[in-house]
């Protein structure tokens, strides 16, 4: 009985932690929508900060001291970061906001090796918590104790300060209703940046106060990003009781799970969110999402299709690739290669996002579903190439159908965190399941046949796909269909009204974009010879949705220059410098900064301007807010 | 916006442009790809490492009177992005062969990679079986002491414990799964009587150590293998520390006793543990001594394990050439073949029969003094004694 009592302890503990950095993300989220992806690069500064502050300054004072003013100092570099970067791009398209912390939280990981060193680093412990209590003859540290006593007294102060002050107030009448408040005259400026500090402090400490009994080293933010979206996610964007029940039910489903299958936990915040999304699509604590008043993928410049002269610029541009194996060698030719699979992998992301207003945070999953059919397909049933590169997204389509199935039941971060938890599952399945998908040493040898084996042929027939996968894609835009998928983002109700199946539409679209993911990553196992469960995970899915924003949510086809120019530079990159994410998050900073709709997107406002004002036309701009 | 293909082009030619230098003929190029940006605590240390060799090696007039020029590449940590750092420096760099890899991963797909394009390749770090094994190719030799290798020497001073009931904790993936699985094997085999009472799998990188450290003491096994590292192992550490979890417990640890993951624990070192390493301040071989001088003298610092690897990977492919005195990738791997040379450890050979290198490592107990962590009463294991005999390594290895 001690045991599991004090295995139940233990799970709090870790709950306690967790609910530090999920209820500063909820807060950011809550009041600016913002998906901050940086939150773990703030944790990981504040252990990092807390850590040169411990050591310096001992004793008691200097340690607690130390902790707090490492959360203050990292508030304040968060508040630079609001004022400095994020106010510029908070009219910017829905979900633009993660592009620039993603390229944040790239640089930071590259400054931190930069300025502490390459090596772990182990913080002291917490005066006065140095050791254990006995409990029956069961340890418990003291300092986990510590932190169970903590986590309620944090939740009392931020619901103190929520429900209590005029600041708490403002916040909450901001979480519901952002326009309301604006309209009432609030400042919003100054609200959003109290808040994102706020937020950012309580990162930071949860950060801080991990160094007792954690490594300080580069990769801490990633470890916990993903986990804390997630309990966010389960206890209900924007509330704070949601986000410390979460915590507490995943840690102590966690330090229950391992007892009877110790390979849970690789797994398991996921199926959880999985669970509690299909059974409440808003979370434990949350509520449905007040109707938006501004369209979802509002299209500042309305779509249409190219017209003649456009057509001939892309053949023209087409047939200008296609000229590259004449003067280029075989390295720039597979480089292109990858370069064309990624456009198709991007356009398939981007029809579902801009199209059908879904954003996906797991389309890695079809990518990588398509990637293993062909190597099974190739390796285990010795099938020619074309066939399996034909048969090989059809695992695409099907777990875009399974999975579609239950996503396209939520809209909005929801939809997108439900995504995630699928992709997350397939890749556990592939990670695990060691005797058919070979675990992390992935399947080997799957090299295209003869006749593709050249970087030539392989370089053409990779266009040749790109070419035709995104003009089917276009033409899907500009079919009944599309226009039925624009009509449901746009306005499910009108829609309704007007007899569109709004989810079976999505559904379909969701399918469609899955299955030409798959034809992405069939190439892509070809390209590469191997396929590992890299090609589902997280990061490929990351890379995908940067790809789609760079490009520009509200143009068409945005995301074929949003792929090439992000996969080329980062190719480049990383085989020029070991700092390439530094460079690389520099560069998407920047880009966000000086393409604030995307780089498409961007163009295509200059471009559609200076044409209104040469014919002296305001139609374009006319058209610019359409209301619900 | 298909037009704006152009562009796309015109970037990957510039990309293309930038990288296709001529190779002069005075210089003989070899490319590395390693994970520098992913894991610098050990990968620092290996460039170091092959820097010093590269250093060493021109001063001492070349191979066969041509300079040495590495062409080193970040991979990210990726499989792919290592593929495509292969082609580049195979098709740009016209390299001679391929070296470098931590993971085991990205490891295989180098090594798949070269079977495919004909390329050599000579494996640094990656520690998984398959490499030389299940899945070796002709075109692939590998340094370091392979898992199997590691797990025999283990097991070797762990049969002599009196312990019969072991817990098991590793992190979830090929390399923890196959450690334990090598080790279970083995050990059982050394002693039938011993009973494994509990496993535990955290996820690479995530370990929930409070949690991990009370379900293994509930089991309340006598000994406990460890194959955790880096921070998971600090916390993993910390946590059974203050628990008491290895109070009155052998523990048995692969790659404890490497400077990279033992020093990070500073004071909270546990003492006792048997474990494989490094004890770089306890070699008192003239081959050491020799190298040990000159990384100190170069660079200040003294060395971790991965220096040694970084060092011996380009000296031995410095050997390699030398024998073959050609880049021919059949000439490199007959040459390669039964090639005895120096090392800061002793003599080693890659062998014919699996293309594994003979290089050993040291296996002793981890102690504490002045706040940091030691490998006390360490004895080099020959990698060559504890490698399964000839005919069961032809069963293992497909045929080329």
């Amino acid at each position: 009985m001690a045991f599991y009592f004090v295995q139940f302890l233990t799970g709090l503990a870790s709950a306690a932690s967790l609910f530090l950095v999920a209820s500063g993300l909820s807060i950011i989220f809550g009041v600016t929508r913002i998906v901050n992806f940086a939150h773990g690069a703030f944790y990981m500064l504040g252990a990092y900060v807390a850590f040169t502050l411990t050591e310096r300054f001992s004793g008691a004072l200097g340690f607690w001291g130390g902790i707090v003013a490492a959360a203050l100092v990292v508030a304040v570099v968060g508040v630079l970061v609001e004022m400095v970067l994020l106010r510029r791009i908070y009219h910017a398209p829905e979900l633009f906001q993660l592009l620039a912390t993603f390229g944040l939280t790239l640089m930071v990981q590259d400054i931190v090796v930069m300025i502490w060193g390459p090596d772990d680093l182990l913080g002291r412990r917490a005066p006065g918590f140095k050791g254990a209590v006995d409990f029956f003859g069961q340890n418990i540290p003291s300092y986990d104790l510590f932190l169970i006593a903590l986590s309620p007294v944090v939740l009392g102060i931020l619901w103190l300060l929520f429900q209590r002050t005029r600041w708490g107030v403002l916040v909450r009448a901001a979480t519901q209703d952002r326009d309301m408040v604006a309209a009432l005259g609030v400042n919003q400026k100054w609200l959003f940046t109290s808040v994102f500090a706020l937020g950012v402090f309580l990162a930071a400490l949860g950060g801080a106060l991990q160094i007792p009994r954690d490594a300080v080293h580069h990769a801490l933010d990633l470890r916990i990003i993903v986990e804390v979206f997630v309990v966010v996610v389960i206890g209900g964007l924007g509330s704070i009781i949601g986000a410390f029940v979460a915590a507490v039910l995943v840690s102590e489903l966690n330090a229950f799970g391992i007892l009877i299958f110790p390979k849970i936990s690789i797994i398991l915040v996921f199926l959880v969110m999985a669970v509690v999304l299909i059974v409440r699509p808003w979370g434990l604590f949350g509520k449905p999402e007040a109707a938006a008043r501004r369209t979802p993928g509002l299209t500042v410049n309305p779509w249409r299709p190219l017209n003649s002269a456009e057509r001939l610029m892309s053949v023209g541009a087409l047939a200008l690739a296609a000229m590259l194996p004449l003067f280029a060698g075989n390295y720039a030719l597979t480089v292109g290669s990858e370069i064309a699979i990624f456009v198709i992998f991007a356009a398939s992301l981007h029809f579902l996002m801009s199209v059908g207003g879904l954003a996906s945070f797991g389309h890695a999953a079809y990518f990588g579903l398509g990637a293993y059919g062909v190597a099974f397909l190739a390796k285990a049933a010795g099938l020619p190439m074309i066939v399996s590169l034909l048969l090989g997204p059809v695992l695409g389509l099907l777990g875009a159908a399974v999975f579609g199935f239950f996503a396209v039941q939520l809209s909005g971060v929801y939809f997108a965190m439900l995504t995630l938890a699928f992709a997350q599952i397939v890749w556990s399945i592939a990670f695990q399941w060691v005797a058919v998908t070979g675990g992390d040493n992935g399947i080997l040898g799957v090299w295209p046949d003869k006749w593709a084996a050249g970087p030539a042929a392989f370089y053409w027939l990779s266009l040749a796909i790109a070419a035709v996968a995104v003009t089917v894609l276009r033409v899907i835009v500009f079919s009944p269909f599309g226009f039925a998928l624009r009509a449901t983002r746009d306005s499910p109700l009108r829609s309704e009204a007007i007899g569109i199946n709004g989810k079976r539409v999505q559904w379909t679209a969701f399918v469609i974009s899955g299955t030409v993911a798959g034809i992405g990553g069939a190439l892509f196992a070809y390209l590469k010879g191997s396929v590992f469960p890299d090609s589902l995970g997280i990061s490929l899915s990351v890379d995908a949705l940067v790809m789609v924003l760079l490009g520009g949510v509200e143009t068409v086809s945005g995301a074929v220059i949003g792929a090439i120019v992000f996969k080329a530079a980062n190719i480049w990159l990383v085989s020029q410098t070991d700092l390439s994410k530094l460079v690389l998050g520099g560069f998407i900073v920047l880009m966000v900064v000086a393409f604030p709709k995307g780089i498409v997107g961007t163009l295509e406002t200059i471009w559609n301007r200076r044409r209104s004002t040469d014919t002296k036309s305001a139609l374009a701009t006319s058209r610019v807010e359409v209301a619900e | 916006m298909r037009r704006r293909h152009l562009l796309g082009a015109g970037l990957a030619i510039a990309v293309a442009g930038m990288a296709g230098n001529a190779m002069a003929q005075s210089e003989i190029k070899i490319g590395e790809i390693n994970s520098y940006s992913l894991l610098p605590a050990f990968t620092e240390p290996y460039r170091k490492g092959w820097q010093l060799a590269v250093e060493e090696i021109n001063a001492a007039g070349g191979i066969n009177g041509k300079k040495l020029v590495v062409v080193s590449k970040d991979d990210g940590g990726k499989p792919a992005d290592a593929t495509t750092a292969a082609n580049e420096l195979v098709s740009s760099e016209n390299v001679a062969m391929l070296t470098g890899t931590f993971l085991s991963n990205i490891g295989l797909a180098v090594s798949d990679f070269a079977n495919q394009k004909k390329v050599f390749f000579l494996a640094a770090e990656p520690l998984t079986d398959a490499i030389t094994w299940s899945k070796g190719n002709r075109y692939t030799f590998r340094l370091r002491p392979s898992n199997y290798m590691q797990a025999a020497m283990l097991v070797e001073e762990a049969a002599k414990l009196p312990a019969k009931r072991w817990a098991t904790i590793a992190p979830n993936y090929e390399y923890g799964q196959s450690a334990v699985a090598v080790f279970k094997k083995l050990m059982s085999e050394k002693r039938p009587d011993i009973q494994w009472v509990d496993e535990q799998w955290p996820p690479q990188g995530k370990i929930d150590a409070g949690p991990v450290v009370q379900a293994v003491a509930a089991a309340n096994p006598e000994a406990i293998l460890n194959v955790t590292f880096g921070a998971d192992l600090v916390k993993l550490v910390r946590e059974g520390n203050t628990r008491g979890l290895f109070k009155n417990r052998s523990v048995v640890s692969f790659l404890t006793g490497e400077p990279e993951y033992l020093d990070p624990l500073k004071d909270e070192t546990p003492e006792g543990w048997i474990v494989t390493g490094y004890p770089w301040y306890d070699i008192k071989t003239p081959d050491h001594d020799k190298f040990l001088k000159a990384y100190q003298a170069k660079f200040n610092d003294y060395p971790r394990l991965g220096s040694i690897v970084g060092y011996q990977t380009i000296k031995a492919a410095a050997a390699i050439l030398a024998k073959a005195n050609s880049t021919d990738p059949e000439k490199l791997i007959a040459a390669t073949e039964d090639l005895s040379m120096p090392s800061p450890f002793g003599e080693i050979t890659f062998r014919k029969i699996d293309h594994q290198s003979t290089l050993g490592a040291f296996v002793g107990k981890t102690a504490l003094k002045d706040g940091k962590g030691l490998m006390v009463g360490s004895v080099y294991r020959k990698g060559a004694d504890y490698l399964p005999g000839d005919a069961e390594v032809a069963k293992l290895r497909p045929k080329d």
